[in-house]
């Protein structure tokens, strides 16, 4: 595989792919229920201080 | 049975050592491999003197690993104020030569000390001890892997003293950021796949279902700079008991490579890591979740596909191709949108609680970082753009942009950071005194002014003088001159550097005397609540 043909699928089929997964993720924010998931993983620092349950002390 | 393993294992390391020293080709290698043994020595004594028979103690009764963490927050801080302390070293040999003594404190060795002493020692110790810290309390999971912890903590100390006396032995692969030599960088490399692997063990057995955004930012930090690390240093050893190396790339394609390198160094070191910093203790000083979740989605991802494409913009007008450094610059310009989009995350998380702002120095440190890492990804961008990096490259304008990134924003998140963890991780009350980190937070901002102001004036002095032509189309100025027309700009920056530094020096005699349990006897802030900090629960 030389640099051109390497190069010609960077700047084609791999910079799509990249922007495809880009647009999946803004997409997936304004999906139903999305608002409400982030807040509530917004809240995961703020109620971490209570921890871990029986097996994970004992190890 | 504790410290079995580990003391055979320093003991077998400081034998093999020895023989290399031996059998060393050069005195570099020699004495380097002497130091090393003669570390992993002592540190094999101590390690004897605390093997024991008896059973394991019984586990910290949180649940979390803060042991390591503990150890990560003194040496963070210690290394800060070494780091701080090169820096005026370094400052005033610019500005009076005479303190250079060769050949082991020459410039040449100094600069590249105090550069991995903040970026590596201070930065790297951090970003690993405040991920330790993260990464557990919002998993609800004990670090994965026991001693790996310990492993990671002590394997990374022992990487940055390999790097330092090497830098004064004059071992150097001269590879911006990434000085260290062949050997230096595959201990490097173990320890930071061991470092995945216990980041990525505990994100496993994680109890919480969501994995939050600040641990998006370190595991990218982890893993990109594996992927860095690896290629840019991607040698040949002269000799295998040798200190010298040759690099596999050449010419352009090898300025290529340290850039791509260098410039995401910056962007998954001292940001994607600090910025999972940010999004962790900002919300817990402020009492408040992040102002939008998804607005911190949105950063990470564009943040991660754009910054790795932005090293080009360091060779603007060279040898590079013309669309390699077109694409460098257009990179870099679209990183102003999710750079600022975290800013104003960051900044709205305040929202409602602007008075914070006025009666938490804590926060007020964890505000001006943001607003600094808002300000030098605006400046960033800016010199980017080949018009204006035409007057900026290779001035001290870039020096100044980069302290004010690294000053502002990585050494202020991580002060705000260790403010925050001290108190909780040695149950104490709070800190032994507000009113001091008051004083760090103005001498601290005061110094940054300072340094950023006067290298934009001696940097656009140096550009403007470098290209200055007279009527027949001669220079102006010769270089001699130009170095002549910066020492007052060089004795000013280094006193910023020493005000950052007698802040940092305050914050280690505050943190140190937290630790012993101390309460400093002074007024309470004003329109604070008269314990700042609420006591761990």
């Amino acid at each position: 595989m030389d640099y051109g043909i390497f190069r010609e699928f960077a700047d084609s089929w791999g910079l799509l792919y990249l922007v495809i997964v880009w647009l999946g993720v803004l997409f997936s924010l304004f999906l139903p229920g999305a608002k409400k998931r982030a807040i509530d993983a917004a809240g995961i620092p703020l109620r971490d201080e209570t921890l871990l349950d029986e097996d994970n002390k004992n190890e | 049975m504790r410290n079995i393993t580990s003391t055979i294992v320093v003991g077998a390391g400081t034998f093999i050592t020895l023989l290399l020293a031996a059998f060393a080709q050069d005195s570099a290698f020699q004495i380097h491999m002497s130091i090393i043994a003669l570390t992993l020595g002592l540190a094999t004594i101590i390690l004897l003197r605390r093997v024991g028979f008896t059973p394991a103690e019984p586990v910290d009764p949180t649940g979390y690993m803060d042991d390591p963490i503990r150890v990560g927050a003194i040496l963070t801080m210690f290394w800060g104020v070494i780091g701080f302390t090169q820096g005026v070293v370094i400052a005033s040999q610019l500005a009076w030569p005479e303190f250079m003594w060769e050949p082991w404190f020459s410039f040449g060795r100094m600069r590249p000390l105090h550069t991995s002493a903040v970026i590596f020692a201070f930065g790297g110790t951090a970003l690993i001890t405040t991920s330790m810290y993260v990464v557990q309390r919002t998993c609800r999971a004990r670090l994965f892997g026991g001693g790996l912890a310990w492993f990671v903590m002590w394997g990374y100390q022992f990487f940055i003293l390999l790097a330092a006396t090497g830098y004064l032995l004059g071992i150097t692969q001269s590879r911006e950021y990434a000085e260290p030599e062949w050997y230096v960088d595959i201990w490097l490399t173990i320890v930071w796949v061991a470092y995945l692997v216990m980041f990525m063990g505990t994100l496993f057995k994680r109890k919480e279902p969501h994995i939050y955004v600040a641990n998006w930012f370190y595991l990218a930090f982890i893993i990109t700079i594996a992927m860095l690390h690896v290629v840019n240093n991607l040698a040949w050893p002269v000799s295998f008991l040798g200190s010298k190396s040759y690099s596999l790339f050449a010419g352009v394609q090898d300025a290529l490579t340290q850039w791509w390198y260098g410039h995401n160094a910056v962007g998954f070191f001292l940001t994607a890591g600090f910025l999972g910093m940010m999004y962790y203790f900002m919300p817990k000083q402020a009492q408040r979740p992040v102002y939008s979740y998804r607005l911190s989605i949105i950063h990470f991802w564009s943040l991660i596909f754009l910054y790795i494409w932005a090293g080009p913009h360091h060779l603007l007008y060279t040898a590079l191709p013309d669309w390699a450094q077109t694409l460098g610059m257009a990179f870099s310009i679209m990183l102003w949108m999710p750079s600022w989009g975290g800013m104003i995350n960051g900044l709205m998380t305040l929202s409602g609680a602007w008075d914070k702002m006025r009666t938490d120095p804590i926060i007020r440190m964890m505000v001006i970082a943001v607003a600094f890492y808002g300000m030098s990804t605006f400046e960033g961008p800016v010199m980017a753009i080949k018009a204006v990096n035409g007057l900026s490259h290779y001035t001290d304008w870039t020096i100044g942009h980069v302290h004010s990134g690294a000053l502002g924003w990585v050494g202020m998140i991580t002060f705000g950071a260790l403010y925050y963890m001290v108190p909780r991780l040695w149950n104490r009350e709070g800190l032994y005194s507000m009113r001091m980190v008051n004083w760090h937070f103005w001498l601290a901002t005061l110094g940054i002014v300072v340094y950023a102001a006067v290298m934009w004036v001696s940097g656009i002095t140096q550009g403007l003088m470098w290209r200055e032509y007279d009527a027949q189309g001669f220079l102006v100025y010769s270089f001699a001159e130009t170095v002549a027309a910066m020492k007052p700009y060089y004795i000013l920056r280094m006193i910023g550097g020493l005000l950052y530094l007698i802040g940092g020096c305050i914050m280690a005699y505050n943190i140190w005397m937290t630790i012993l349990g101390k309460s400093r006897n002074e007024r309470p802030i004003p329109g604070s609540a008269s314990a700042n900090i609420q006591p761990a629960e």
